[in-house]
């Protein structure tokens, strides 16, 4: 299949930026009801009326490529499409409060809140949930302030973190950013956890292992119960990126792993919208022994005789409030965390039920395994589940990428996980057809086989050619005033 | 039925069960569950018991969730504020290629939504004064946090001690709290006078071991600041960053903060694009350009295609996590780029007069309430002695409800919503969105006061 995306323009852009078209520019502090040395001189802006500023984004969003354009396998990534419905839920006015109301006046919100952190536990396997972090990366630093503060709690003197060579950046930033030296652990023979390597980075200093499972090419760790026990044993915590969760639902819980600690990426997931690079949200669970640790505030619920309820059955007769764990690590988000995000995952959470969440992971294992069965592409490792990371051989996995965007699909992961090489990482999702993975297949396979001319030439068919992007490093123009500077300079 | 059709499954697979069936048979196994490699030990095998509805069930289950709710008039802000957001917004902001798109690492294709976060970028810019603004951070709680641990990696600064107001909002603090952690830094408070900084009591708290001087306007009360440029004096004596805290809507009038010597400018992009949406953000996070190489977070830059007409890319990549690990800026990743995308369609929509009037009439309608409600015995608004910007505090000490809280709950029972400070202040907040209950409100606290 060949694509043309839409594009604009003359010979020296695409669309015009909206400061190229009209802008105006006021003295804010002239009239104003301030004293002038607390008023800016000057405001430049665009100036453009609604009907040119509609056009301008609906041509920016043709010029973009999203889920409902078309497959989006990035591995690691989970690109899947995110159902019209929730956006109906998270719309409701009534949901639109502010944070700071009291607990009474929200009782809906909270509720909400309460069932989604129950829901998230038993998925999990975790005893408590906590919703404020705003991302994955923000839940993954909310889990290790969690194992930290716990550490602290116990007296137990620990420095470092560690963490697989194949794991996401986040992770090795996270630990850092927590104040812990990274040890980084090398990928065995066969993609897992080396065990012996395992053994000789874990000591009394280890504070926690952060670890996907399956990990980043798919595989699952079969010895985790081991790992977990080793960890263990010196102390340490096991901590559970939920990357790769949309593999799991209903037939395997990181608690029940042994891992104390995980966050879930909800809009990875539970299906809501990635919106270009966020809002996500990065809820974290935690086992009995660290909710005391968590964010603050938590949300509970009482029955009529105000006891506080241990298990969160469904009943009628709760009244909800906000309350801070004894030992909180404080806070992690200004206020409560992505709340339209959240709720956009409990209703996603809610329409497919056990039932549903058991067939997404069925759908996904199945479909990874049956493009990966179609691609004239080696899988250096497997058995994996909902993604693989295949290899372009001689090929430059980049530029396969870049001719593949003319075939109507975006590429995979590319060069990522390092051990693979020229990797590229593949994760079609539940939501793609045979037929959309046959035609996802071909791109591949065609992009692969493309001879050096046409993969250098490519992509052809997208709004823009190919981007120089050392040039734009090199030479950061970061605003349209930059770009003014610099015609100026000429 | 086997779990294999579209009917009991995920309704959001296409597959049918012959379709299921074929795969299976093409790879050789007879279930799904084959594929599967969890030992027996960690497999799970019990219920999660969660009901699967349909889709009329769960968005009806949801609106009678969040009818669960009060209907009160707002009057809070502290932070999160309540502007009217232009339907243009929610139109084109959910035309899915925004929506569900993923983050920009193949430019080629996804052109449209790195120009849109230039253009955000540009407008922060503009804003603020500065050189360089990101592509947004999760809000602006986090990109304090971000200034500070920013701070300690420049060079040029050296010292352990991050300076913030005694009157930081409780969130902003906490979070700073956190991030620092695990750095070398502590939080320390200097004092305000009157509402606002006192800079004789700043200048003799900001010694050669202060990295960070936080000051933010308007302040977590309203005020705005009068100030800032002696706060940035101070700063730079200590050879510490000057970080600015405000707000978009704010910044569309007040001193440009680059004029007063900001060297970092912090707060909240989502006061517009987003409504009311219990505590979602979006941090603005602007800096000079010779910071550049140590901003956290996503950078959008123009560069040239093949053709060579211009085109946009994420640049720079070499501070971020993905490609630096542990010696990354910053460990953000996915961040608010469509809540970007939404404040930038937002300040588009309105223009340079637009935001100049929306900021202008903020201060005019605070201080038009403050003037009523100081017209009622016992009430005193606003308190300090100061400009104000959308909300200030009322102070109720003298009132026949001295008590704060009690008034607070004597006002939910009349239909308002309003913060309280302490023992005897309120805080209330005003925007276009609330204006229209002004006159009841005003009554409401002359019958809890009087």
């Amino acid at each position: 299949m060949r694509y043309d995306q839409a594009r604009y323009g003359d010979d020296e852009r695409y669309q015009p930026l909206l400061s190229e078209k009209d802008t105006t520019e006021v003295k804010p502090g002239e009239g104003s009801a301030l004293p002038d040395d607390l008023t800016r001189d000057s405001l430049e802006l665009p100036s453009l009326s609604e009907p040119e500023l509609a056009r301008h984004y609906t041509r920016l969003s043709q010029m973009n490529w999203g889920v409902e354009s078309g497959s989006y396998p990035l591995g690691s990534c989970t690109m899947k499409y995110n159902p019209k419905f929730t956006e109906e839920v998270a719309a409701d006015e009534n949901a639109a409060v502010h944070p700071d109301r009291p607990d009474e006046t929200v009782q809906g919100n909270l509720k909400l809140r309460y069932d989604l952190q129950r829901y998230l536990a038993e998925i999990g396997g975790m005893d408590a949930v906590t919703l404020q972090p705003p991302a994955g990366a923000a839940g993954e630093f909310t889990g290790i302030t969690v194992a930290k503060a716990y550490h602290d709690h116990h007296d137990n003197d620990k420095s470092e973190v560690i963490v697989p060579a194949s794991a996401h950046g986040t992770n090795f930033a996270t630990a850092a950013m927590a104040g812990y030296e990274v040890v980084e652990l090398p990928s065995g023979e066969d993609g897992r956890v080396d065990f012996e390597a395992l053994e000789a980075a874990v000591s009394e200093e280890t504070a926690a292992l952060m670890l996907t499972n399956p990990n980043t090419v798919g595989l699952f760790e079969r010895d985790i119960a081991d790992i977990a026990e080793l960890v263990h044993d010196a102390g340490g915590l096991l901590y559970y990126d939920g990357a790769n969760l949309n593999a799991l639902l209903g037939r395997g819980r990181p608690g029940d792993m042994g891992f104390d600690i995980m966050h879930y990426n909800v809009h990875k997931t539970f299906a809501t919208p990635h919106g270009g690079g966020g809002p996500g949200a990065g809820p974290v669970g935690v086992v009995s022994d660290l909710a005391d640790f968590l964010p603050r505030p938590h949300v509970r619920a009482r029955d009529e005789d105000g006891e506080v309820v241990a298990d969160g059955a469904d009943r009628e007769d709760l009244t909800y409030e906000r309350y801070d764990p004894p030992e909180s690590i404080g806070k992690v988000h200004g206020f409560d965390g992505n709340w339209l995000v959240l709720a956009k995952a409990y209703a996603y959470i809610a329409r497919l039920g056990d039932e549903g969440l058991r067939d997404a992971s069925a759908k996904a294992t199945l479909n990874a395994n049956y493009l990966a069965e179609q691609l004239d592409l080696e899988v250096p490792y497997e058995p994996f589940h909902h993604e693989f990371a295949a290899t372009a051989g001689d090929r430059d996995a980049a530029d396969v990428a870049k001719g593949m965007l003319d075939y109507g699909v975006h590429p995979p992961t590319t060069k990522w996980p390092e051990f693979v090489p020229e990797a590229m990482l593949t994760e079609p999702t539940e939501v793609e057809s045979r037929a959309e993975l046959d035609d996802l297949a071909a791109a591949f396979n065609r992009a692969v086989t493309d001879d050096e001319e046409t993969l250098a030439a490519a992509p052809t068919q997208t709004a823009a050619s190919r981007i120089d992007q050392v040039s734009a490093a090199r030479d950061p123009k970061l605003s349209w005033h930059a770009l003014d500077d610099a015609t100026a300079d000429e | 039925m086997s779990s294999d059709g579209r009917r009991d499954g995920t309704p959001f697979a296409p597959h049918t069960p012959a379709e299921t069936r074929a795969m299976l048979e093409e790879l050789g196994v007879e279930t799904e569950a084959e594929l599967f490699d969890i030992p027996d030990d960690v497999a799970f095998e019990g219920e999660l018991g969660i009901e699967q509805r349909s889709e009329r069930e769960v968005v009806t289950e949801l609106g009678e969730t969040f009818a669960d709710n009060d209907d009160l008039v707002e009057f809070l802000g502290r932070g999160h504020y309540d502007h009217y957001v232009p339907s243009l917004v929610d139109n084109l902001s959910l035309r899915s290629e925004f929506l569900t798109s993923y983050t920009q690492y193949q430019p080629e294709i996804t052109q449209g939504f790195l120009q849109a976060l230039f253009e955000y970028q540009s407008m922060l810019v503009e804003l603020t004064g500065l050189g360089v603004a990101n592509a947004s951070m999760y809000d602006g709680a986090t990109a304090l946090g971000e200034a500070a641990l920013l701070a300690e990696r420049l060079r040029s600064v050296s010292g352990t001690e991050v300076l913030v107001p005694e009157q930081l909002r409780d969130g902003k603090r906490a979070v700073l709290e956190n991030y620092v952690d695990g750095s070398d830094l502590t939080v320390e408070t200097y004092p305000y006078a009157d509402g606002t900084v006192d800079t004789d009591a700043l200048a003799r708290a900001a010694t050669e071991d202060t990295v960070l001087v936080y000051a933010e306007t308007p302040t977590a009360t309203g005020a705005i600041e009068p100030a800032l440029e002696t706060v940035g004096e101070v700063a730079d004596d200590a050879d510490a960053l000057f970080t600015y805290g405000s707000d978009v809507v704010a910044l569309g009038l007040l001193e440009e903060p680059a004029a007063v010597g900001a060297d970092v400018v912090v707060g909240e992009a989502a006061s517009l694009g987003l409504p009311t949406a219990d505590g979602m953000g979006t941090g603005l996070f602007a800096c000079k350009e010779e910071f550049l190489r140590q901003v956290p977070g996503r950078l959008v830059g123009a560069s040239t295609d093949e053709s060579d007409r211009r085109a946009f890319t994420l640049t720079l990549q070499t501070r971020e996590q993905h490609i630096r690990k542990e010696r990354a800026t910053s460990n953000i990743c996915t961040n608010q780029a469509w809540v970007a995308l939404r404040t930038a369609m937002h300040v588009a929509s309105l223009g340079a007069d637009g935001l100049a009037e929306l900021a202008e009439s903020s201060v005019r309608r605070a201080s038009d309430l403050a003037a009523r409600l100081d017209e009622i015995d016992g009430v005193t608004a606003p308190v300090h002695d100061r400009h104000h910007f959308r909300e200030f505090p009322v102070s109720v000490g003298e009132a026949a409800v001295a008590d704060a809280e009690t008034a607070a709950a004597a006002l939910r029972d009349r239909g308002f919503a309003v913060h309280t400070l302490d023992d005897t202040r309120l805080q209330v907040c005003v925007t276009e969105t609330n204006e229209h209950a002004v006159d009841d409100f005003v009554a409401a606290v002359r019958e809890v006061a009087t």
